[in-house]
Formats: C-alpha cells, structure tokens, sequence
C-alpha cells in the first residue's frame, strides 16, 4: 500500500492544475465539485493506506517514497514519509478538507471567481499534504512556504476590499518572521547533522547533540519561533484574527482545522530535538499556556462572531502547544485532530449564520436565529459544547488529557495545569455568549434580512462535522486510547509524557467538568435575558481592539521599518544612489559644454592647432636630440649610431 | 659654390613656410588646397635632399608614398570643395563653419 502516498498528493495536484488551466471554462458549479471530488479521492486514498497502521504496535513500519532526487548536498530529495503520524494528520486534512469543498460550493455560490477559489483551495490541499507527507525538513520547508502562499491568497481572495488585501499582507508578513526563525533552525540542523532528513537527524540526535546544550536549545527555540508564526502563538499571532477577511470556509479550512496546527505537527515531529532540549520544551509549554489564557480573554471581547471564533482558535492551539511542550504529543495531535471536528463545524455553522444575514458578522445584530436556522443551530451547539469540554463529546476527551499531563509532569507545570483550568472555564464563557447571543433572545437583524436555513450542499457537512465532533472522542479515551496505540511507531524515539492514575484523573475530570458548566452558567445568567448586557468602553474597549497590540506592534516595529524603507527609498535611494549616477552624468555633460567652444568648425583654426603641434614636436626633437643626426646610417628612419 | 644639402633644406624650409602661411590666411579652399601641395613638396624636397646627402634610397622611396598619398588627397579633396561649391555657391572656409561646436 505504500505505492499509495504520491497519489495522495498527486490527485488533488491535477485538480489544482486543470482548475488552474481550465477553472475559467468550467460553468457553475462544475469547478466546485470537480475541485471537492479530487481531494474526497485523496482522502479515500489515504484511509486505505491508513489500514497499513491499524495493526499498531511497531509491526507497521514507516514507508518512505523517494519521489526524485533533489538536492543531494543536503541531504535532501523529494521523498515522501508514510508513518502514522503522517496519516493521521492526512487523513485530517483531506477529510476536513473535503467537507469544507463541498460547503463551499454552497457557500460561494455566484461569486464571480468562483472557479479560482477551488483553485486555490486545492492549491492549499496540495502544500498542506507536502507539508506534513516530507519525509525530511526540505520538503516540510517547501510545504511550510507553500501553505503560506496559499493562505495569503486566500485570505485576500476579496482583495477589492482593502482590509481583506491589508490582511492577507500582514498574515504574509508575520508568517515570514517565524520562517526565518525556522529556516536559521534548519541551516543549524544541517550543520550539526550534514543531513535534513527526518531519519538521520532523529536517530543521530542523542550521539550528536548534547542533553540541555546550548546548540540544541538555540535549535529547537528557533523551531518555536517558526512554529508560533504557524500557529499563530505569542507574540506572532496577530495575523490570524485579521486573517478573518478571507471567505469563511477559509477560515474554517486552513485558519482553523488545518494549517494553523502545522507548527504543533512540526513541534511534535521534531520531539526527539525537543527532548533533548528542556527548556525549550519548557517554553513551548509555557508559550502555548500564556497564548490559550490570552486569546481566550480577547475571545471573550469581541463582537465580530469570526473574531471569537478566531481567538477561540489561537487559545486552542495554546492548548495543543502546552500538550507538546510537557511531551504529551499523542495528546496534541488527539486535541488537534478534535479541533479541527468542532472549530471546523463552528466556522462553517458562523459561516451558514453569516451567509442567512447577507454576510453580517456583528453578533449585535444576530439573536433569535434558532427557530429559523434549526440544523445550523443544533450541529453549532454540539460543537459549542464539545469545545466546551462537556462530557462525553469530543473536546472533553482530548482537552482533559493535556490538562491531566500537564498536572501529572508536577512542579511548576502545576502553575500552568491551573492556566488551563482557567482557560477552560473562559472558554465556555466566551462560546457559551456566541450561542446565547446569536441563537436565543430576540432578533436583532437587519432590516429587510430573512433569515433561512442554508442550502444542502452547506448542512450537510455541518451534519457530518456535527457527527465527529460528537464521537471524536473515542479515537483516545483513557478506556481505550486507539489513537495512542496508532501513533506508537511515530514516537518511539521519544518518551511520552505520561497520564495520571485513574483517580487523580477522574479528579482532574471533575475540576474542568465543573469549570466548564460555571463558564456556561454564568454566561446563561449573564446572556439569555432578552436584554443584552451593554458591553462597551473600559475594558471591553480593550478587548475588542485586543489589548492594542496591533496598536503597539505598528508603532515598535511597524512604524520603525516604514521609516526605514522610507530612508531608503527617497533618501538614500533618490538622493545618494541616483545622485552619484546623475553626477556623472552632469560632470561629463559640464565638460562637453566647456570642451565643444573648442570645436570652431574652422579649418583654419584646425590647421593653426596642426601647425602649432608639429612646430612643437620639431622643438621638442631639437631640445631632446631624438637621435637625429647627420652621420652615416643604415637607413634614413634608422636611430643614429654616432 | 658648392650647392650643400643645407640649401636645399633652407629651400624646403621656406617653401613650407610659404605654403603654412598661406594655407593659415586665404580663405579660398582651392588656394588653402595649393599650399598644402606646396608643403608637402617641400617636405619632399627635404627628403630626397636628406637621402642623396646620407647616401640611402629611401629618401627617394619616401617621396613617392607621399605623391601617390597627396594625389589620392587631391581627388577627393577637390571632389569636396566642387560639391561645395555647387550647393553654397562660395569656395570660402569661412563660411563653411557648419561643424562648430
């Protein structure tokens, strides 16, 4: 089955490419179906190669494909890796990502570029799988780029808006800060290791790197930084709620369920670095707690229903860094791939809310929509509680299990277990207020909006969502931990955090049980009045406008390099570079301007400058000798010989 | 009196004298063209005398390039000032200063 793994790229890579030759003549919803078909095969493909692990243990070993070579000096070819941690995360990708084409075509009905949106989506289906199926740090990088890429066009896919292009822009840029992190990271690999490949490095890594060293610590943070601009963590996670510009499937595909959790991919798939290098770990964990409690607080400020949704988001992956960081990797990917269920379906559910209202995002001006959209309603309120964390649904398995690691590893990890209690309750709260806002109450839409539930084509993956997201939990309970089991041959090398006994654990479950339902309570008190609560200045300001950390970034880092760029351009540039260009331009035209009085145009004058040059040169050969003379010679041009 | 090479030189120097002076003050370009051939028979002059004196025959080889090279300068030179003279109706240099800087 290992032949198995170029298709898997290689089919939604023609959708990409006949959409891209030929999305122009495709009419209606042709392109959109074609666009979903080619990543439904791919995602068929995958689950067949999958049944390769399901054995589990380490009788399944990891395929490699070796595609072509590449750059043999470094280490590098185009080769493919198929282990389980790979499948997990294709399955994930090109299974959520066949959902959300299908949604879109609904979604994206009439628009007038709908052909190049599939185009697009399949262009990001492509760079996501080469992310995660490289079976060295190359062909992750180029994956890495490639998702960015096709993140930036996405985001900015309606660029006639200036916001959605200043968005797109910004994501770009952010994402470019964390590469260089990542790509310094690499260059460091590959001198410590002559070699990019996945297997050289990890299993070289204990001889070569010394535990706790300066060099793999410096390697593995600068790996953080690459991976907190993916992921959008602090401080790098700016782009991500601006990046709600794009159209909303967007937001659901890649800013959500897919390419934000690649820095959790890459930070679990570098554990073997990260375990020797403990306070990196240590950071990761730290950064990922700090990110889910902060994002949370701004989730709960927001009043736009893709800004909640989107800090929602980075709070999530804070969780998925935390599970990495304390070595609970198996955990991470469980959390990612249950996010990716209920985010996903939330985004879409939004989606389906903004679509009825004629694409209105203030939830100020939503209410009441439960009678009038029902299925929207009940498949946004599975994932609400799911990412809520009520028993039994998925998010309650997967967040638990991070949480009852974290308190396990003991010590200060303790400080960040009550991080995540916190964040836990906030998060209730803040999704609890998005329900109760946007489906109870009264409604306060805008004139003339009549709301409806969403056409076929977007329910249904809400339906199929709405399922995973209620029984995603049994992919690792601690009954039965399949997904553990799965992963097995990926994280050999490494040592696993470990959970808990059973009765700290039903402790553990029972604190963040409990924390969730105050988190809903409060905000059932607090948002199912008819009246809602008027949450303006103060500190409400601040939230909504995140604490004004854009505010601060533009004017520490923003405003310092326009400034730059601008001294470069119309100072240097304009008075230094062409100044010296057109100098020598004036000083040989000055010179032809003196030098042409010269030219009289006289013959006469010529002939006096002859005349006087020849007279001169006759002086000269008389003063010097020029070896003339009258003596006999040889020949009469001959020098003299006397 | 025995005739020396010096006076031919002296000869040659006058005649070329003549020849710079005139080609310096007439505006006349036939005049101007006359006295470059002066010269240049005097630079001739000068030869031939120099190789008769020094007893080598290049004196005379020397000659004949520079006749062969002034008539072919002659040919065309002339040529010019006739197609001159046919558009602007004047021989005078002065006034064929078409080439001032």
């Amino acid at each position: 089955m290992v032949d198995l793994t170029p298709w898997i790229i290689a089919t939604p890579l023609v959708g990409f490419v006949v959409l891209l030759a030929g999305g122009r003549w495709l009419r209606g919803p042709a392109a959109g179906y074609f666009g979903s078909a080619t990543v439904g095969v791919s995602f068929l493909l995958a689950a067949i190669a999958s049944t390769d692990f399901l054995e589990g243990g380490s009788d399944a070993h990891p395929a490699t494909v070796k595609l072509f070579e590449w750059i043999p000096s470094l280490g590098v070819d185009a080769t493919l890796l198929w282990d389980p941690l790979s499948a997990v995360m294709t399955l994930v990708i090109t299974g959520v990502g066949t959902l959300i084409h299908i949604y879109s075509i609904g979604y994206m009905h009439g628009d007038e570029r709908f052909g190049r949106f599939f185009t697009y989506l399949n262009l990001f289906i492509v760079s996501m799988l080469l992310l995660v199926l490289g079976a060295n740090f190359g062909v992750l990088f180029v994956g890495w780029e490639l998702v960015g890429l096709s993140s930036y066009l996405l985001i900015s896919f309606w660029f006639e808006k200036p916001t959605a292009a200043a968005a797109g822009k910004k994501a770009f840029v952010v994402n470019r800060i964390g590469d260089l992190g990542f790509l310094i990271a690499l260059m460091l690999i590959f001198a410590e290791f002559g070699s990019l490949a996945f297997g050289a490095v990890f299993d070289a890594a204990p001889a070569v790197l010394e535990h706790g060293g300066a060099r793999v610590t410096a390697i593995t943070l600068l790996l953080l930084v690459g991976a907190a601009g993916k992921s959008a963590q602090i401080p790098l996670y700016v782009w991500l709620p601006d990046a709600m510009e794009g159209p909303t499937p967007v937001s659901a595909l890649i800013h959500a369920a897919t390419m934000v959790t690649a820095g959790v991919y890459m930070v679990a798939r570098a554990g073997v670095l990260f375990e020797l290098a403990p306070f990196s770990a240590g950071t990761v964990a730290v950064v990922g707690a700090a990110t889910a409690l902060y994002a949370a607080t701004l989730a709960i400020g927001q009043r736009d229903i893709k800004r909640v949704l989107a800090y929602s988001t980075i709070s999530q992956l804070g969780y998925m860094f935390l599970a990495v960081g304390v070595g609970a990797y198996v955990a991470g990917i469980f959390h990612l791939v249950t996010h990716s269920f209920f985010k996903a379906l939330l985004f879409l559910g939004a989606g389906s809310v903004i679509h009825a209202l004629d694409g209105e995002q203030d939830m100020a001006r939503m209410g009441g929509l439960r009678r009038a959209m029902p299925l929207t309603f009940v498949t946004m309120a599975v994932a609400w509680l799911a990412i809520s964390g009520v028993p039994p649904l998925s998010g309650f398995w997967s967040k638990d299990e991070i949480l009852a690691v974290t308190f396990e590893k003991g010590g200060l990890f303790v400080a960040l277990w009550v991080v995540g209690i916190v964040t836990a309750a906030l998060t209730a709260f803040y999704m609890s207020r998005l329900m109760f806002i946007t489906f109870w109450g009264e409604s306060r839409w805008p004139s003339g909006a009549k709301p409806h539930e969403s056409p076929r084509l977007m329910t249904l993956p809400l339906v199929a969502l709405g399922g995973l997201a209620v029984v995603g939990g049994v992919l690792n309970t601690p009954m039965f931990p399949a997904l553990e089991h799965f992963l097995e041959p990926a994280f050999e090398l490494v040592e696993q955090a470990h959970l808990p006994g059973a009765g700290v654990q039903w402790a553990l479950a029972i604190v963040s049980v409990v924390a969730a339902l105050m988190g809903i309570g409060y905000a059932a008190r607090r948002y199912r009045g008819h009246d809602l609560p008027a949450e303006e200045g103060g500190i409400w300001t601040r939230l909504e406008h995140g604490y004004y950390v854009d505010d601060l970034y533009g004017k520490v880092l923003v405003g310092p390099g326009k400034a730059a760029a601008r001294t470069a351009a119309f100072v240097f540039d304009a008075r230094i570079v062409d100044g010296a260009v057109n100098g020598v331009a004036a000083l040989v035209r000055a010179a032809g301007q003196r030098l042409r009085l010269l030219q009289t145009g006289r013959v006469r004058n010529y002939g006096a400058g002859i005349l006087a040059g020849a007279v001169g040169l006759v002086i000269l050969v008389l003063i010097r000798g020029g070896g003339l003379c009258w003596g006999p010679r040889v020949s009469l041009f001959s020098r003299c010989s006397c | 009196m025995v005739v020396t090479a010096g006076w031919y030189m002296t000869l040659a120097a006058a005649l070329f004298a003549i020849g710079a002076v005139g080609l310096l003050l007439r505006r006349n370009a036939l005049i101007m063209f006359m006295s470059i051939e002066l010269m240049l028979n005097a630079a001739n002059l000068t030869f031939v005398a120099a190789g008769r004196h020094l007893g080598v025959l290049e004196g005379q080889l020397s000659v004949l390039f520079v006749m062969v090279v002034a008539a072919a300068e002659v040919t065309v030179g002339l040529a010019i000032i006739v197609a001159v003279f046919r558009k602007r109706a004047t021989a005078s240099v002065d006034e064929l200063a078409g080439l001032r800087g």
